[in-house]
Protein backbone atom coordinates (compact mmCIF):
# COMPACT_ATOMS: atom_id res chain seq x y z
CA UNK A 1 0.00 0.00 0.00
CA UNK A 2 0.95 4.09 0.32
CA UNK A 3 1.93 5.97 -2.48
CA UNK A 4 3.06 3.27 -4.68
CA UNK A 5 -0.33 2.07 -5.04
CA UNK A 6 -2.22 5.30 -5.00
CA UNK A 7 0.32 6.45 -7.64
CA UNK A 8 -0.71 3.50 -9.77
CA UNK A 9 -4.36 4.37 -9.03
CA UNK A 10 -3.08 8.50 -10.39
CA UNK A 11 -1.51 6.72 -13.25
CA UNK A 12 -4.89 4.05 -14.13
CA UNK A 13 -6.96 7.27 -13.71
CA UNK A 14 -4.85 9.76 -15.74
CA UNK A 15 -5.06 7.36 -18.67
CA UNK A 16 -8.07 8.22 -21.16
CA UNK A 17 -7.74 5.25 -22.61
CA UNK A 18 -9.27 4.08 -19.45
CA UNK A 19 -12.52 6.54 -19.55
CA UNK A 20 -13.54 5.81 -22.52
CA UNK A 21 -16.14 2.22 -24.03
CA UNK A 22 -18.35 -0.04 -22.40
CA UNK A 23 -16.08 -0.93 -19.16
CA UNK A 24 -14.67 2.78 -19.20
CA UNK A 25 -15.21 5.16 -16.63
CA UNK A 26 -17.62 7.42 -18.04
CA UNK A 27 -20.01 4.70 -18.87
CA UNK A 28 -20.07 2.91 -15.89
CA UNK A 29 -20.12 6.49 -13.98
CA UNK A 30 -23.61 6.81 -15.78
CA UNK A 31 -24.37 3.29 -14.97
CA UNK A 32 -23.90 4.20 -11.47
CA UNK A 33 -25.56 7.45 -10.89
CA UNK A 34 -28.68 6.39 -13.31
CA UNK A 35 -29.63 3.07 -11.07
CA UNK A 36 -28.50 4.67 -7.43
CA UNK A 37 -30.52 7.79 -8.49
CA UNK A 38 -33.22 5.66 -9.80
CA UNK A 39 -33.32 3.69 -6.82
CA UNK A 40 -32.99 6.57 -4.25
CA UNK A 41 -36.37 8.02 -5.95
CA UNK A 42 -37.99 5.02 -5.95
CA UNK A 43 -37.61 4.34 -2.41
CA UNK A 44 -38.24 7.87 -1.22
CA UNK A 45 -41.70 7.80 -2.94
CA UNK A 46 -42.49 5.10 -1.37
CA UNK A 47 -41.01 5.62 1.79
CA UNK A 48 -41.39 9.39 2.75
CA UNK A 49 -45.35 9.36 2.24
CA UNK A 50 -45.69 6.17 4.38
CA UNK A 51 -42.89 7.42 7.37
CA UNK A 52 -44.27 10.64 7.24
CA UNK A 53 -48.32 9.44 7.52
CA UNK A 54 -47.70 6.68 10.24
CA UNK A 55 -45.87 9.58 12.30
CA UNK A 56 -48.81 12.12 11.38
CA UNK A 57 -51.73 9.28 12.73
CA UNK A 58 -49.01 8.13 15.62
CA UNK A 59 -49.63 4.78 14.73
CA UNK A 60 -47.79 1.56 13.30
CA UNK A 61 -45.56 2.97 15.44
CA UNK A 62 -43.82 -0.56 15.73
CA UNK A 63 -43.81 -1.22 12.76
CA UNK A 64 -42.19 1.48 11.22
CA UNK A 65 -39.68 1.11 13.67
CA UNK A 66 -38.77 -2.41 13.36
CA UNK A 67 -38.63 -2.42 9.33
CA UNK A 68 -35.15 -1.05 9.65
CA UNK A 69 -34.15 -3.42 11.66
CA UNK A 70 -35.04 -6.17 9.37
CA UNK A 71 -33.86 -4.85 6.53
CA UNK A 72 -30.40 -4.58 7.96
CA UNK A 73 -30.56 -8.62 8.34
CA UNK A 74 -30.83 -8.64 4.65
CA UNK A 75 -27.84 -8.90 2.44
CA UNK A 76 -28.16 -6.94 -0.62
CA UNK A 77 -25.85 -9.59 -2.20
CA UNK A 78 -28.13 -12.43 -1.21
CA UNK A 79 -31.32 -10.14 -2.69
CA UNK A 80 -29.29 -9.44 -6.09
CA UNK A 81 -28.63 -12.96 -6.40
CA UNK A 82 -32.23 -14.20 -6.29
CA UNK A 83 -33.00 -11.75 -9.03
CA UNK A 84 -30.51 -12.97 -10.86
CA UNK A 85 -30.76 -16.24 -11.06
CA UNK A 86 -35.02 -15.52 -11.45
CA UNK A 87 -35.90 -14.33 -14.54
CA UNK A 88 -35.45 -10.70 -13.78
CA UNK A 89 -31.98 -11.35 -14.72
CA UNK A 90 -33.11 -10.16 -18.63
CA UNK A 91 -33.95 -7.16 -17.86
CA UNK A 92 -31.79 -4.79 -17.41
CA UNK A 93 -30.84 -2.76 -14.39
CA UNK A 94 -33.91 -4.06 -12.79
CA UNK A 95 -32.07 -6.19 -10.74
CA UNK A 96 -29.87 -3.71 -9.04
CA UNK A 97 -32.69 -1.01 -8.79
CA UNK A 98 -34.81 -3.04 -6.84
CA UNK A 99 -32.31 -4.41 -4.65
CA UNK A 100 -30.94 -0.91 -3.93
CA UNK A 101 -34.92 0.43 -3.53
CA UNK A 102 -35.45 -2.90 -0.95
CA UNK A 103 -32.37 -1.65 0.89
CA UNK A 104 -33.31 2.21 0.61
CA UNK A 105 -36.83 2.00 2.08
CA UNK A 106 -36.46 0.85 5.30
CA UNK A 107 -33.89 3.48 6.70
CA UNK A 108 -35.97 6.10 5.10
CA UNK A 109 -39.26 5.28 6.31
CA UNK A 110 -38.11 4.72 9.92
CA UNK A 111 -36.46 8.19 10.01
CA UNK A 112 -39.40 9.68 8.44
CA UNK A 113 -41.72 8.00 10.87
CA UNK A 114 -39.07 9.09 14.18
CA UNK A 115 -38.61 12.53 12.64
CA UNK A 116 -42.35 13.83 12.93
CA UNK A 117 -42.92 11.53 16.12
CA UNK A 118 -39.89 13.61 17.79
CA UNK A 119 -42.00 16.87 17.29
CA UNK A 120 -42.53 18.74 20.27
CA UNK A 121 -45.90 17.31 21.29
CA UNK A 122 -46.85 20.55 23.33
CA UNK A 123 -45.91 22.23 19.92
CA UNK A 124 -48.43 19.89 18.32
CA UNK A 125 -50.80 20.20 21.19
CA UNK A 126 -50.98 24.09 20.85
CA UNK A 127 -51.25 23.79 17.32
CA UNK A 128 -54.19 21.83 17.41
CA UNK A 129 -55.89 24.19 20.41
CA UNK A 130 -55.62 27.24 17.85
CA UNK A 131 -57.63 25.18 15.29
CA UNK A 132 -54.99 24.14 12.95
CA UNK A 133 -56.45 21.05 10.55
CA UNK A 134 -55.27 17.82 9.85
CA UNK A 135 -53.31 18.72 6.61
CA UNK A 136 -52.56 22.49 7.63
CA UNK A 137 -51.02 20.53 11.43
CA UNK A 138 -48.98 18.43 8.85
CA UNK A 139 -47.84 20.90 6.40
CA UNK A 140 -46.89 24.53 8.93
CA UNK A 141 -46.08 22.82 12.32
CA UNK A 142 -44.75 18.67 11.97
CA UNK A 143 -43.13 19.04 8.54
CA UNK A 144 -40.45 21.91 9.00
CA UNK A 145 -39.75 20.86 12.51
CA UNK A 146 -38.90 17.09 11.08
CA UNK A 147 -37.60 18.16 8.40
CA UNK A 148 -33.87 18.00 9.68
CA UNK A 149 -34.15 14.68 10.77
CA UNK A 150 -35.69 13.79 7.57
CA UNK A 151 -32.47 14.75 5.36
CA UNK A 152 -30.54 13.63 7.84
CA UNK A 153 -32.05 10.20 7.05
CA UNK A 154 -32.01 11.01 3.39
CA UNK A 155 -28.64 11.99 3.07
CA UNK A 156 -27.11 8.94 5.04
CA UNK A 157 -29.83 6.80 2.89
CA UNK A 158 -28.19 8.14 -0.21
CA UNK A 159 -24.45 7.91 0.65
CA UNK A 160 -25.43 3.72 1.38
CA UNK A 161 -27.15 3.64 -1.82
CA UNK A 162 -24.00 4.95 -4.01
CA UNK A 163 -21.74 2.98 -1.82
CA UNK A 164 -23.73 -0.04 -2.15
CA UNK A 165 -24.74 -0.37 -5.94
CA UNK A 166 -21.07 -1.34 -6.00
CA UNK A 167 -22.39 -4.78 -4.72
CA UNK A 168 -23.95 -5.08 -8.58
CA UNK A 169 -20.98 -5.77 -9.90
CA UNK A 170 -20.55 -8.85 -7.70
CA UNK A 171 -23.77 -10.38 -10.29
CA UNK A 172 -22.44 -8.93 -13.45
CA UNK A 173 -24.65 -5.91 -13.02
CA UNK A 174 -23.62 -2.66 -14.21
CA UNK A 175 -21.60 0.48 -12.17
CA UNK A 176 -18.35 1.54 -10.61
CA UNK A 177 -18.19 -2.09 -9.18
CA UNK A 178 -17.57 -3.48 -12.18
CA UNK A 179 -14.12 -1.69 -12.32
CA UNK A 180 -13.62 -2.95 -8.88
CA UNK A 181 -14.48 -6.43 -10.25
CA UNK A 182 -12.43 -6.27 -13.10
CA UNK A 183 -9.35 -4.98 -11.45
CA UNK A 184 -9.65 -7.72 -8.93
CA UNK A 185 -9.60 -10.66 -11.83
CA UNK A 186 -6.83 -9.43 -13.37
CA UNK A 187 -4.90 -9.37 -10.20
CA UNK A 188 -4.76 -4.95 -11.48
CA UNK A 189 -4.32 -3.17 -7.56
CA UNK A 190 -4.31 0.44 -8.80
CA UNK A 191 -7.13 -0.15 -11.31
CA UNK A 192 -9.49 -1.46 -7.84
CA UNK A 193 -8.17 1.69 -6.07
CA UNK A 194 -9.25 3.90 -8.79
CA UNK A 195 -12.49 2.60 -8.68
CA UNK A 196 -12.39 2.30 -4.80
CA UNK A 197 -11.50 6.19 -4.74
CA UNK A 198 -14.50 6.77 -8.30
CA UNK A 199 -16.98 5.44 -5.82
CA UNK A 200 -16.25 7.06 -2.29
CA UNK A 201 -15.77 10.68 -4.34
CA UNK A 202 -19.13 10.04 -5.74
CA UNK A 203 -20.72 9.27 -2.41
CA UNK A 204 -18.65 12.13 -1.04
CA UNK A 205 -20.15 14.57 -3.62
CA UNK A 206 -23.57 13.46 -3.04
CA UNK A 207 -23.19 14.09 0.47
CA UNK A 208 -22.13 17.34 -0.28
CA UNK A 209 -24.80 18.07 -3.15
CA UNK A 210 -27.72 17.19 -0.61
CA UNK A 211 -25.90 19.06 2.29
CA UNK A 212 -26.15 22.44 0.01
CA UNK A 213 -29.45 21.55 -0.89
CA UNK A 214 -31.00 21.47 2.74
CA UNK A 215 -28.84 24.20 3.22
CA UNK A 216 -31.12 26.46 0.40
CA UNK A 217 -34.16 24.38 1.24
CA UNK A 218 -34.96 24.34 5.04
CA UNK A 219 -34.31 27.89 5.88
CA UNK A 220 -37.35 28.88 3.43
CA UNK A 221 -39.28 26.87 6.25
CA UNK A 222 -39.08 27.81 9.91
CA UNK A 223 -39.07 31.56 8.56
CA UNK A 224 -42.54 30.98 6.74
CA UNK A 225 -43.22 29.49 10.12
CA UNK A 226 -41.88 32.11 11.98
CA UNK A 227 -44.09 34.88 9.64
CA UNK A 228 -46.96 33.03 9.77
CA UNK A 229 -46.62 32.95 13.76
CA UNK A 230 -46.57 36.55 14.40
CA UNK B 1 -33.71 -37.99 -14.35
CA UNK B 2 -36.72 -39.31 -12.93
CA UNK B 3 -37.20 -40.20 -9.02
CA UNK B 4 -35.98 -38.46 -5.85
CA UNK B 5 -32.62 -36.51 -7.36
CA UNK B 6 -35.61 -34.59 -9.51
CA UNK B 7 -35.76 -31.00 -7.42
CA UNK B 8 -32.31 -30.68 -8.29
CA UNK B 9 -31.99 -31.78 -12.10
CA UNK B 10 -35.27 -29.27 -12.57
CA UNK B 11 -33.52 -26.35 -10.68
CA UNK B 12 -36.30 -25.68 -8.08
CA UNK B 13 -36.18 -22.81 -5.77
CA UNK B 14 -37.01 -24.81 -2.96
CA UNK B 15 -35.09 -28.26 -2.83
CA UNK B 16 -35.08 -30.48 0.14
CA UNK B 17 -32.84 -32.45 -1.32
CA UNK B 18 -30.05 -30.55 -1.99
CA UNK B 19 -30.05 -29.55 1.73
CA UNK B 20 -29.96 -32.83 2.79
CA UNK B 21 -27.05 -33.70 0.28
CA UNK B 22 -25.12 -30.45 0.57
CA UNK B 23 -25.89 -30.19 4.62
CA UNK B 24 -21.97 -30.69 5.49
CA UNK B 25 -20.95 -27.67 2.60
CA UNK B 26 -23.67 -25.45 4.46
CA UNK B 27 -22.71 -26.72 8.06
CA UNK B 28 -19.03 -25.22 7.09
CA UNK B 29 -20.31 -21.98 5.38
CA UNK B 30 -22.51 -21.56 8.62
CA UNK B 31 -19.60 -21.83 11.06
CA UNK B 32 -17.51 -19.40 8.67
CA UNK B 33 -20.01 -17.05 8.90
CA UNK B 34 -20.94 -17.57 12.98
CA UNK B 35 -16.75 -17.14 13.50
CA UNK B 36 -15.85 -14.29 10.33
CA UNK B 37 -18.71 -12.06 12.52
CA UNK B 38 -17.92 -12.96 16.17
CA UNK B 39 -14.18 -12.12 15.73
CA UNK B 40 -15.51 -8.61 13.46
CA UNK B 41 -17.62 -7.29 16.52
CA UNK B 42 -15.50 -8.11 19.16
CA UNK B 43 -12.61 -6.74 18.05
CA UNK B 44 -14.84 -3.91 17.25
CA UNK B 45 -16.17 -3.64 20.55
CA UNK B 46 -12.04 -3.70 21.74
CA UNK B 47 -11.29 -1.16 19.10
CA UNK B 48 -14.47 1.18 19.82
CA UNK B 49 -14.46 1.72 23.58
CA UNK B 50 -10.72 3.36 23.43
CA UNK B 51 -11.74 5.31 20.71
CA UNK B 52 -14.91 6.34 22.23
CA UNK B 53 -12.95 7.46 25.29
CA UNK B 54 -10.60 9.48 23.16
CA UNK B 55 -13.00 11.02 21.85
CA UNK B 56 -14.34 12.77 24.97
CA UNK B 57 -11.10 13.76 26.07
CA UNK B 58 -12.22 17.14 24.01
CA UNK B 59 -13.40 18.87 20.70
CA UNK B 60 -10.16 17.99 19.79
CA UNK B 61 -10.49 14.71 19.32
CA UNK B 62 -14.15 14.14 18.86
CA UNK B 63 -13.83 15.72 15.41
CA UNK B 64 -11.36 13.56 13.90
CA UNK B 65 -12.65 10.57 15.24
CA UNK B 66 -16.21 10.52 14.56
CA UNK B 67 -15.08 12.52 10.72
CA UNK B 68 -12.95 9.21 10.55
CA UNK B 69 -15.53 6.21 11.75
CA UNK B 70 -18.26 8.49 9.47
CA UNK B 71 -15.49 8.06 6.34
CA UNK B 72 -14.85 4.62 6.59
CA UNK B 73 -18.61 3.93 6.05
CA UNK B 74 -19.22 5.28 2.32
CA UNK B 75 -16.14 2.94 1.31
CA UNK B 76 -17.97 0.34 -0.55
CA UNK B 77 -17.54 -2.94 1.03
CA UNK B 78 -16.44 -4.41 -2.24
CA UNK B 79 -14.02 -2.00 -2.06
CA UNK B 80 -13.00 -2.40 1.13
CA UNK B 81 -12.20 -5.82 0.75
CA UNK B 82 -10.35 -5.27 -2.35
CA UNK B 83 -8.52 -2.91 -0.75
CA UNK B 84 -6.95 -4.87 2.09
CA UNK B 85 -6.27 -7.92 0.13
CA UNK B 86 -3.19 -6.73 -0.61
CA UNK B 87 -1.95 -6.20 2.53
CA UNK B 88 -3.40 -9.32 4.31
CA UNK B 89 -3.19 -11.64 1.18
CA UNK B 90 -6.14 -14.14 0.53
CA UNK B 91 -6.95 -14.93 3.85
CA UNK B 92 -10.31 -14.19 7.25
CA UNK B 93 -8.10 -11.04 8.09
CA UNK B 94 -9.45 -9.11 5.24
CA UNK B 95 -12.81 -9.51 5.55
CA UNK B 96 -12.42 -9.51 10.23
CA UNK B 97 -10.62 -6.10 9.47
CA UNK B 98 -12.85 -4.53 7.06
CA UNK B 99 -15.78 -5.59 9.05
CA UNK B 100 -14.24 -4.62 12.04
CA UNK B 101 -13.81 -0.98 10.47
CA UNK B 102 -17.50 -0.71 9.56
CA UNK B 103 -18.87 -1.87 12.80
CA UNK B 104 -16.82 1.15 14.55
CA UNK B 105 -19.24 3.40 12.90
CA UNK B 106 -22.35 2.11 15.08
CA UNK B 107 -20.25 1.46 18.11
CA UNK B 108 -18.02 4.32 18.52
CA UNK B 109 -21.15 6.39 18.64
CA UNK B 110 -23.04 4.32 20.96
CA UNK B 111 -20.61 3.73 23.71
CA UNK B 112 -20.23 7.86 23.23
CA UNK B 113 -23.54 8.05 23.88
CA UNK B 114 -23.88 5.70 26.73
CA UNK B 115 -21.01 7.67 28.48
CA UNK B 116 -22.40 10.76 27.86
CA UNK B 117 -26.00 9.79 29.39
CA UNK B 118 -24.53 8.66 32.97
CA UNK B 119 -25.86 11.47 35.21
CA UNK B 120 -23.23 14.13 36.66
CA UNK B 121 -24.42 13.77 40.09
CA UNK B 122 -23.84 10.12 40.16
CA UNK B 123 -19.97 10.90 39.10
CA UNK B 124 -19.95 13.73 41.28
CA UNK B 125 -21.17 11.42 44.17
CA UNK B 126 -18.41 8.54 42.95
CA UNK B 127 -15.47 11.17 42.80
CA UNK B 128 -16.84 12.32 46.59
CA UNK B 129 -16.41 8.80 47.48
CA UNK B 130 -13.02 8.77 46.33
CA UNK B 131 -12.97 6.75 42.92
CA UNK B 132 -10.17 7.97 40.94
CA UNK B 133 -10.70 7.84 37.16
CA UNK B 134 -10.06 4.56 36.36
CA UNK B 135 -12.03 2.52 38.88
CA UNK B 136 -14.93 5.50 38.20
CA UNK B 137 -14.62 4.31 34.44
CA UNK B 138 -14.94 0.75 35.28
CA UNK B 139 -17.19 0.31 38.39
CA UNK B 140 -19.51 3.76 37.62
CA UNK B 141 -19.89 4.92 33.66
CA UNK B 142 -18.77 1.33 31.39
CA UNK B 143 -21.83 -0.26 33.60
CA UNK B 144 -24.26 3.29 33.45
CA UNK B 145 -23.31 2.60 29.58
CA UNK B 146 -23.48 -0.62 28.94
CA UNK B 147 -27.31 -0.65 27.58
CA UNK B 148 -26.39 1.87 24.52
CA UNK B 149 -23.42 -0.25 23.83
CA UNK B 150 -25.60 -3.22 23.74
CA UNK B 151 -27.61 -1.98 21.55
CA UNK B 152 -24.99 -0.58 19.68
CA UNK B 153 -23.23 -4.31 19.55
CA UNK B 154 -26.83 -5.77 17.99
CA UNK B 155 -27.21 -3.41 15.54
CA UNK B 156 -23.20 -3.67 14.60
CA UNK B 157 -23.72 -7.46 14.66
CA UNK B 158 -26.73 -7.61 12.34
CA UNK B 159 -25.49 -5.75 10.05
CA UNK B 160 -21.95 -7.15 10.06
CA UNK B 161 -23.83 -10.77 9.54
CA UNK B 162 -25.16 -9.54 6.08
CA UNK B 163 -21.98 -7.74 5.15
CA UNK B 164 -20.51 -10.84 5.89
CA UNK B 165 -21.13 -12.19 2.70
CA UNK B 166 -19.86 -9.55 0.17
CA UNK B 167 -16.58 -10.80 1.78
CA UNK B 168 -17.13 -13.98 -1.37
CA UNK B 169 -14.72 -11.38 -3.22
CA UNK B 170 -12.22 -13.05 -1.56
CA UNK B 171 -13.21 -16.51 -0.94
CA UNK B 172 -14.02 -15.77 2.97
CA UNK B 173 -17.59 -14.81 3.15
CA UNK B 174 -19.39 -17.74 4.98
CA UNK B 175 -22.47 -18.08 3.44
CA UNK B 176 -21.70 -16.15 0.47
CA UNK B 177 -19.42 -18.37 -0.74
CA UNK B 178 -22.33 -20.35 -2.07
CA UNK B 179 -24.25 -17.60 -3.30
CA UNK B 180 -21.08 -16.14 -5.60
CA UNK B 181 -20.87 -19.30 -7.68
CA UNK B 182 -24.43 -20.89 -7.47
CA UNK B 183 -25.10 -17.11 -9.42
CA UNK B 184 -23.18 -17.78 -12.20
CA UNK B 185 -24.43 -21.24 -12.73
CA UNK B 186 -28.18 -20.08 -11.78
CA UNK B 187 -28.31 -22.62 -9.37
CA UNK B 188 -31.36 -21.45 -7.61
CA UNK B 189 -31.97 -23.79 -4.64
CA UNK B 190 -28.52 -22.94 -3.34
CA UNK B 191 -29.01 -19.19 -3.48
CA UNK B 192 -32.12 -19.31 -1.85
CA UNK B 193 -30.90 -21.91 0.84
CA UNK B 194 -27.82 -19.90 1.64
CA UNK B 195 -29.43 -16.29 1.76
CA UNK B 196 -32.21 -17.61 4.26
CA UNK B 197 -29.55 -19.40 6.13
CA UNK B 198 -28.09 -15.85 6.41
CA UNK B 199 -31.13 -13.75 7.43
CA UNK B 200 -32.19 -16.62 10.12
CA UNK B 201 -28.46 -16.03 11.34
CA UNK B 202 -28.90 -12.19 11.74
CA UNK B 203 -32.61 -12.61 13.01
CA UNK B 204 -30.89 -15.51 15.59
CA UNK B 205 -28.17 -13.35 16.63
CA UNK B 206 -30.49 -10.27 17.23
CA UNK B 207 -32.63 -12.29 19.44
CA UNK B 208 -30.14 -13.63 21.32
CA UNK B 209 -28.25 -10.64 22.17
CA UNK B 210 -31.48 -8.86 23.10
CA UNK B 211 -31.27 -11.99 25.77
CA UNK B 212 -28.07 -11.27 27.00
CA UNK B 213 -28.93 -7.00 26.96
CA UNK B 214 -32.21 -8.43 29.28
CA UNK B 215 -29.52 -10.50 31.45
CA UNK B 216 -27.34 -8.37 32.02
CA UNK B 217 -29.25 -4.61 32.19
CA UNK B 218 -32.51 -5.83 34.49
CA UNK B 219 -32.61 -2.63 35.57
CA UNK B 220 -33.43 -1.11 32.12
CA UNK B 221 -36.56 -2.75 32.41
CA UNK B 222 -37.70 -2.02 35.54
CA UNK B 223 -37.67 2.00 34.92
CA UNK B 224 -39.76 1.12 32.17
CA UNK B 225 -42.29 -0.65 34.03
CA UNK B 226 -42.12 1.64 36.67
Amino acid sequence: MGGGVLGGAWDWLADGANWSGESGVWHRLAEHVYVSGLALALACAVALPVGLWLGHLGRGGALAVNISNVGRAVPVFAVLALFMVSPLRNAGYVPTVVALVLFAVPPLLTNAYVGLREVDRSVVEAARGMGMSGGQLFRRVELPLAWPLVMTGLRSAAVQVVATATIAAMVGQGGLGRIITAGFNTYNTPQVVAGALLVALLALLVEGVLVAADRLLSPLRPASLRTEQS
Amino acid sequence: MAGRSSCLVANDWFCWEYVTSRSQELTDATLQHVWITAVSVVIGVLVSVPLALLARRGRRWAGPVLALTTLLYTIPSLAMFSLLLPVFGLSAAVVVTGLVLYSLTILVRNVMAGLDAVPDDVKEAARGMGYGPLRMLWQVELPLALPALLAGIRIATVSTVALTTVGAIVGKGGLGNLIAPAVTSSFKAQVLTASVLCVLLALVADVALLAVQRLLTPWTRAAKGA
